[in-house]
């Protein structure tokens, strides 16, 4: 579904401020595989994510997306085929915006926008009843403007919208990082659920362990714009959080520094 | 009565003026960009209607070729701004002052150029302001009356039409998948490109039919002075905001509808001017206008963030999502 291939970005090259982000990524993702991504400070995640979704250009490499080349695809074109889940709640959903009109965006992602009525009868039907499944009470809430909305309601609507119309892949960016734990497990069993249902292909960077462990179906470590580790199936389900640890200054030489997967363990 | 007098007049020129603060509230508001370019746009609508109704033109058509001259304007600077990767503000005052020399060239080397009511009769004019349309015969001896019964004149109605059209035309528009992409381009960006729009794009159209309305208002000022002059869009940004953030600041609370908040922005054209006329009647010098005009923009425009401040170090709820911080479940996200 997702291939990437030699993928290198160098930031502010040239420069006292040059970052290595990544250094030759290759992955692969079969269809429907759910990968977690885990890794210390600057390693490389959200920016690999960042390349796959088109928000910089590569510095060399490919990135296929179910067979189609989209290296070259500026970000909004790729939209059409990824969904997106941000670590900033405020970032995934436009704040001085109807509930409504935010869905109604995300439900024309990839297609032309002409001068018919931004919103159908139907799709507002169809956004209650999608609403009503979150569980949240955000059915009876279509005309509240999204920046009114909890910090947990809006990366569920975020996460609601970036499923919308079958995405060939999902992207979740430390989701949910800026969320209380309570808030924080129900939007993460929300993804699975999501996930599950559609039958998508997702990758989700974490900074839990826990939670890269318990979700999804493989999981890959990255250090130094590197991927170092790539397990699967059964050996992923056995795996610990000491283990990982043990594992990542068995391949890094060095300590997982990550200030907040220290915290979160 | 010298102030009530005027009022007729002061009235149609701020419907004038909201107009273009119509045009100022697509780029300010909804883009969230800070456009200058219609200081030279609205200039370049009088100047093209001037010379195309002079020069034998049909006034309709004139007034669109107005419009579509302020579009490119728009079409000018939203290139600099996307393609160029100019600043907003820096890409409208290189347009800005590019339109100085086009508009002397549209104007043939004429700082002004006299538009005559006589021989062209165009319906808005501050010849038929005091002249009412009620079939009434009011004496003059009965002063409010007579007063109430000038606002009925034709100019000031035909602008109040142009202006309803106006609205209902944008209120249809910023309803459509178009319109929406647009305000979501001035509300999140990364959303924006993450869903599909191309943000480039939609600022471009933003900022094109931003200027063309700006001009079409400078169109209709020149019919209304009966002139159109190379200056006569100097400070038309300012005036414009004074217009968005005077109609927010009387109508903000209750008017929620987008329909609604454009026609608090052509009453906030319209208190503008009617203070305007006031003080000028309390004995300000006309020269000072400029002055006031951006003292009072600027004490508006601090005002939101001066109450930001205080409700930061008075108590107020702190922010959320602070990337370290875990926010209470229900607590309201701040919205940026």
């Amino acid at each position: 579904m997702l291939e990437v291939k030699g993928l290198y970005k160098t930031f502010n090259p040239g420069s006292v401020n040059e970052k290595k982000a990544l250094q030759g990524i290759d992955l692969t993702l079969n269809d429907g595989d759910f990968v977690t991504v885990i890794g210390g400070n600057g390693a490389g995640k959200s920016t690999m994510l960042n390349m796959i979704a088109g928000v910089y250009p590569v510095d060399r490499g490919t990135i296929t997306i179910d067979g189609i080349d989209v290296t070259k695809l500026s970000e909004h074109r790729r939209a059409k085929y990824i969904g997106r889940v941000f670590q900033d709640p405020r970032m995934g959903t436009a704040a001085d915006m109807w509930l409504e009109e935010n869905l109604a965006i995300a439900n024309r992602r990839g297609r032309f926008r002409g001068l018919s009525w931004a919103i159908s009868a139907k799709e507002r039907r169809e956004f209650r009843e999608m609403l009503a499944k979150l569980d949240l009470g955000l059915e009876e809430r279509l005309t509240t403007k999204v920046g009114l909305l909890s910090g947990g309601q809006r990366q569920a609507v975020t996460l609601l919208m970036a499923v919308m119309n079958d995405p060939k892949l999902l992207l979740l960016d430390e989701h949910t990082a800026a969320l209380d734990p309570k808030t924080a497990r129900n939007v993460l069993e929300l993804s699975d659920r999501f996930i599950e249902e559609n039958h998508l292909t997702a990758l989700m960077v974490t900074h839990n362990m826990r939670d890269a462990i318990a979700h999804g179906n493989r999981l890959i470590m990255m250090n130094e714009g590197r991927i170092i580790l790539d397990v699967s199936g059964e050996e992923k389900k056995n795996l610990t959080v000491e283990e990982l640890l043990e594992e990542f200054s068995k391949l890094s030489g060095s300590e997982f520094a990550n200030d907040r997967a220290l915290l979160a363990n | 009565m010298p102030f009530m007098n005027a009022m007729p007049g002061a009235i149609t020129q701020g419907i004038i003026w909201g107009i273009m603060a119509i045009g100022v509230y697509i780029t300010f508001k909804i883009l969230d960009v800070a456009d200058l370019t219609v200081d030279g746009s609205f200039a370049t609508g009088g100047a093209v209607l001037v010379v195309m109704v002079t020069s034998g033109q049909n006034l309709y058509f004139a007034m669109f070729c107005a419009f579509l001259a302020g579009c490119l304007a728009g079409l000018a600077t939203g290139v600099f701004h996307t393609k160029f990767g100019i600043p907003a503000i820096l890409a409208g005052i290189l347009t800005q002052l590019s339109l100085y020399s086009i508009n002397l060239r549209i104007q043939g080397d004429m700082a002004n150029l006299p538009l005559s009511y006589m021989n062209y009769k165009y319906p808005i004019t501050l010849r038929n302001v005091t002249k009412t349309l009620l079939p009434v015969d009011v004496s003059k001896d009965n002063e409010v009356l007579y007063m109430l019964t000038r606002f009925c004149n034709q100019s000031l109605l035909i602008c109040l039409l142009v202006s309803g059209v106006l609205i209902g035309a944008l209120y249809w528009f910023f309803g459509t998948e178009r319109g929406h992409a647009l305000r979501v381009t001035g509300s999140n960006l990364a959303m924006a490109r993450a869903n599909g729009i191309n943000t480039d794009n939609n600022k471009i159209i933003g900022i094109v039919l931003s200027n063309g309305i700006v001009a079409m208002s400078g169109g209709i000022l020149a019919q209304y002075q009966g002139f159109c002059d190379v200056n006569m869009g100097r400070g038309a940004i300012v005036i414009g905001l004074a217009a968005v953030i005077i109609g927010e600041v009387l109508l903000g609370k209750i008017f929620h509808n987008f329909a609604l908040r454009l026609v608090a922005t052509i009453v906030g054209g319209i208190v503008y001017y009617v203070v305007i006329t006031l003080v000028l009647n309390f004995g300000m010098k006309a020269n000072d206008l400029k002055l006031f005009t951006a003292i009072v923009v600027g004490i508006f425009l601090g005002i939101p963030y001066w109450k930001a401040q205080l409700t930061q170090k008075f108590g107020g709820k702190k922010t959320g999502i602070d990337g370290n911080g875990a926010p209470e479940e229900e607590e309201v996200v701040e919205n940026a």
